[in-house]
């Protein structure tokens, strides 16, 4: 994950990338990614910045920001789980990942821990497939992950987990 | 590349694939750089960064060239002895080698492994044999030959002509002949005309368009450029998943290098083409893998599907005549140009030619990417190639063509695979996942799985696949609470059958494909969750019981180990008995028990 991200959007953040394109639709799709990839969310401040850049309702552009998997409207967690949910990973075993990481954290797919350190969501496959199941910590990928394996990444990301469990 | 053939130089190749990379490939690729810079070798060599090798059950893989050395499983600690034994002296590694689980012996090269033996590599040509970063590499193993040949010795219709008799079909699992889509395309008067490279991969347990983007991405790039002149289009677009982020550099990397070389902008190569490429990157929505979801897309519009009364190649992109086609077909055009239709056309079946590349995953010793002709058997694919199942333990079914495809069971196992073969048993190519399930599998949750993937990216524009998928999903999940009927089977019959007869597109429409075939071929799991409350693979937390069995537990204590929860306990050498109170059935006893002492009930 670059070192920039979670910085507090701006006005002057946003329209640095937003300058970068041209202010035709085809491009609502990239300035979103960009701003994604920042922030790690899309403040409302930057949807409404691109509706006036490009010249369209800004109803258009959030449904473009509901419509795709890739953004969020809310921040995410200091440390981002994502767990693979792809055909490889479930057969082995991803539902047990998600269910450790409700028990020790508290939060279900698309939840943030209320002090916005963990966050956690499932992704379809990553297409590391020989590594089932994994698991990315914002972009480190941990292979192979068990019930008690995962438990220990927690841990080691600052997490503190139910002490009566290994 | 020049330096394979350089008699005294090494050229040493370090996978740097997804599947590699996770496993610390980079350092391995980082330390060679600096051990071979620092220390004393008198041997001149070259490293190279290469793509997916497709053995990625064995990586990080390191290929030593000319002497055709594959290390397997290599760390950033086994570096100096590779420098100091095989690079100065020439020595091999024993430790590193793969040792063959039935001769026992270690094998020096990957030529010599079953999982690279009955593999034919077409598309996958250049793959781990090239630095995807270098233009050099790839015209060193014939690439843009295919491009020069076109422009220099064929006209655009006899290109169209000798795609058509290649009988290439489209790879992304449409099956429709490329050739055919290509002539359609080139008979429009309208211009501009545009060139589409669909790389949004989407089926869970599928990767080859991933891996060829980001090993071999000029191969798709002169496809492309070939369509171009074939039928007369001045822009192409290359849409690729934003998470495929190596993919969208390396193609970056390639598009620049191309362009400075010639091979796109004005005037190509000399001729009258001019022709550029664009990458648009996708925002992760599985129906934007649909052709006229994935144009709405690069319009910039929400990605929903239109119906296809006209198709793409009359109006496609803004309106305007448009070849689309997937990454994997892509790859497979400068072959047929540069060999010749004759040449792919002699691989394959009747009705589908050339080779496949699938990708091996799930309960399979050998996971990774194959590519093999068309017609190969799924027994020589999955126990060949593949090794078989892990642990021991016994194969239940196939599950082939992602989330819209179908599961496939034992008594299927010589099923020749093509597009058609695969429809007939009820499942069908898709993009060419191939994901093995073992008796650890529950076909009922399996097909809850795949109904919920497909809820969650159904556009919910038709109202068959949104509501439809809905009620298979509860339907499904009661059951795997145990709290199905039986009629609920006919009833899932169907919502089934009027999806497949209404829906929109073909997400709707191939749906309920994981549910019919379960129910085809495993309906006997169906009424176990039903009638007597019991999930036979013990996967469905509320139907499920592990116990061990006191005659075979042998009490090694593995299973204590592996508990993430202390719900085991028992004396070493004494049978062990599971807290039920305390157990949260996740299975990690009865997946590490090596005597089959741990049942479900």
């Amino acid at each position: 994950m670059p070192a920039e991200t979670n910085s507090k959007p701006n006005e002057e953040m946003l329209l640095a990338i937003i300058n970068n394109y041209p202010g035709e639709n085809r491009y609502i799709l990239s300035i979103m990614q960009d701003m994604q990839k920042q922030f790690n969310y899309l403040p409302r401040q930057g949807l409404e910045m691109i509706a006036l850049h490009v010249d369209s309702p800004f109803s258009q552009v959030y449904s473009m920001a509901t419509f795709y998997k890739a953004f969020s409207l809310v921040p995410k967690g200091r440390i981002n789980f994502k767990v693979c949910d792809g055909t490889a990973c479930h057969i082995k075993g991803s539902n047990v990942i998600i269910d450790q990481i409700y028990k020790h954290l508290g939060i279900r797919p698309g939840e943030t821990t209320p002090d916005g350190e963990f966050s956690l969501e499932t992704v379809n496959c990553i297409g590391a497939c020989a590594l089932a199941p994994a698991v990315l910590a914002n972009d480190r990928v941990h292979p192979k992950v068990t019930s008690a394996g995962i438990v220990e990444i927690i841990k080691s990301y600052g997490g503190h987990v139910d002490a009566s469990s290994k | 590349m020049q330096a394979a053939n350089d008699l005294d130089s090494k050229l040493i190749l370090v996978c740097c694939g997804t599947g590699c990379l996770a496993n610390g490939s980079r350092e391995v690729y980082q330390s060679l750089k600096k051990q071979l810079t620092d220390s004393e070798v008198t041997v001149s060599t070259f490293t190279k960064p290469t793509g997916c090798n497709g053995w990625c059950e064995k990586g990080p893989l390191v290929k030593i060239m000319p002497d055709d050395i594959t290390y397997c499983q290599v760390k950033a600690s086994d570096v100096p002895a590779i420098v100091e034994k095989t690079i100065q002296n020439g020595e091999l590694l024993e430790r590193l080698l793969y040792r063959d689980p039935q001769t026992k012996k270690r094998v020096k090269s990957h030529h010599q492994i079953d999982f690279y033996k009955k593999q034919h590599k077409l598309a996958l040509r250049n793959i781990g044999e090239i630095d995807p970063a270098s233009i050099d590499d790839y015209i060193a193993r014939d690439g843009y030959k295919a491009l020069a040949k076109a422009l220099r010795k064929m006209t655009p219709s006899e290109v169209v002509e000798e795609v058509i008799a290649s009988g290439l079909r489209g790879r992304g699992g449409g099956g429709f002949p490329t050739g055919i889509k290509w002539r359609a395309a080139a008979g429009q008067p309208a211009q501009p005309k545009y060139v589409i490279c669909n790389g949004d991969e989407g089926d869970p347990g599928a990767f080859m368009d991933r891996s060829i983007m980001e090993g071999d991405p000029h191969t798709v790039i002169e496809g492309m450029i070939i369509c171009a002149y074939a039928i007369g289009a001045t822009r192409g677009f290359i849409y690729v998943r934003d998470e495929y982020s190596l993919a969208v550099t390396n193609l970056g990397i390639a598009i620049d290098s191309a362009r400075r070389h010639g091979y796109l902008g004005n005037n190509i190569l000399g001729s009258q083409l001019c022709f550029d490429i664009e990458i648009v990157r996708g925002g992760g929505a599985f129906v934007c893998g649909e052709e006229t979801a994935l144009m709405a897309s690069i319009e910039g519009n929400v990605g929903e599907p239109r119906d296809k009364y006209v198709f793409p190649t009359e109006k496609g992109l803004w309106g305007q005549p448009t070849v689309i086609n997937n990454v994997e077909t892509w790859a497979n055009i400068p072959v047929i140009i540069q060999d010749g239709a004759e040449q792919f056309a002699a691989l394959g079946t009747a009705g589908s030619k050339g080779t496949k590349v699938f990708s091996l995953v799930g309960k399979v010793v050998n996971t990774g990417l194959v590519e093999v002709p068309m017609g190969t058997t799924l027994r020589d694919i999955i126990f060949t190639i593949g090794g078989g199942i892990p642990g021991g333990r016994g194969f239940k079914a196939v599950q082939t063509g992602g989330p819209s495809g179908g599961c496939i069971p034992e008594s299927k196992l010589d099923l020749q695979v093509d597009f058609d073969s695969l429809l007939e048993a009820g499942s069908m190519m898709g993009s060419g996942g191939i994901i093995v399930m073992d008796d650890r599998t529950c076909m009922v949750e399996i097909a809850r799985y795949y109904v919920h993937f497909l809820a969650g990216e159904s556009c919910g524009k038709c109202t068959p696949c949104r509501e439809g998928i809905k009620a298979l999903l509860d339907t499904l999940t009661a059951i795997c609470h145990g709290q199905g009927r039986e009629e609920d089977l006919l009833y899932l019959e169907e919502i089934s059958h009027t999806m497949q007869d209404a829906s929109l597109c073909a997400l709707g429409r191939t749906a309920a494909n994981p549910v019919l075939s379960t129910l085809r071929y495993f309906k006997d799991e169906y009424l176990a969750h039903i009638r007597e409350h019991c999930c036979p693979a013990g996967i469905c937390r509320e139907l499920t019981e592990f116990e061990i069995d006191p005659a075979t537990c042998t009490g090694c204590g593995l299973c204590t180990k592996n508990c993430p929860v202390d719900a085991i306990s028992g004396e070493k050498k004494q049978a062990h008995i599971i807290d039920q109170n305390k157990c949260i059935r996740c299975g990690e006893c009865i997946d590490h028990c090596r005597f089959n002492a741990v049942l479900v009930r």
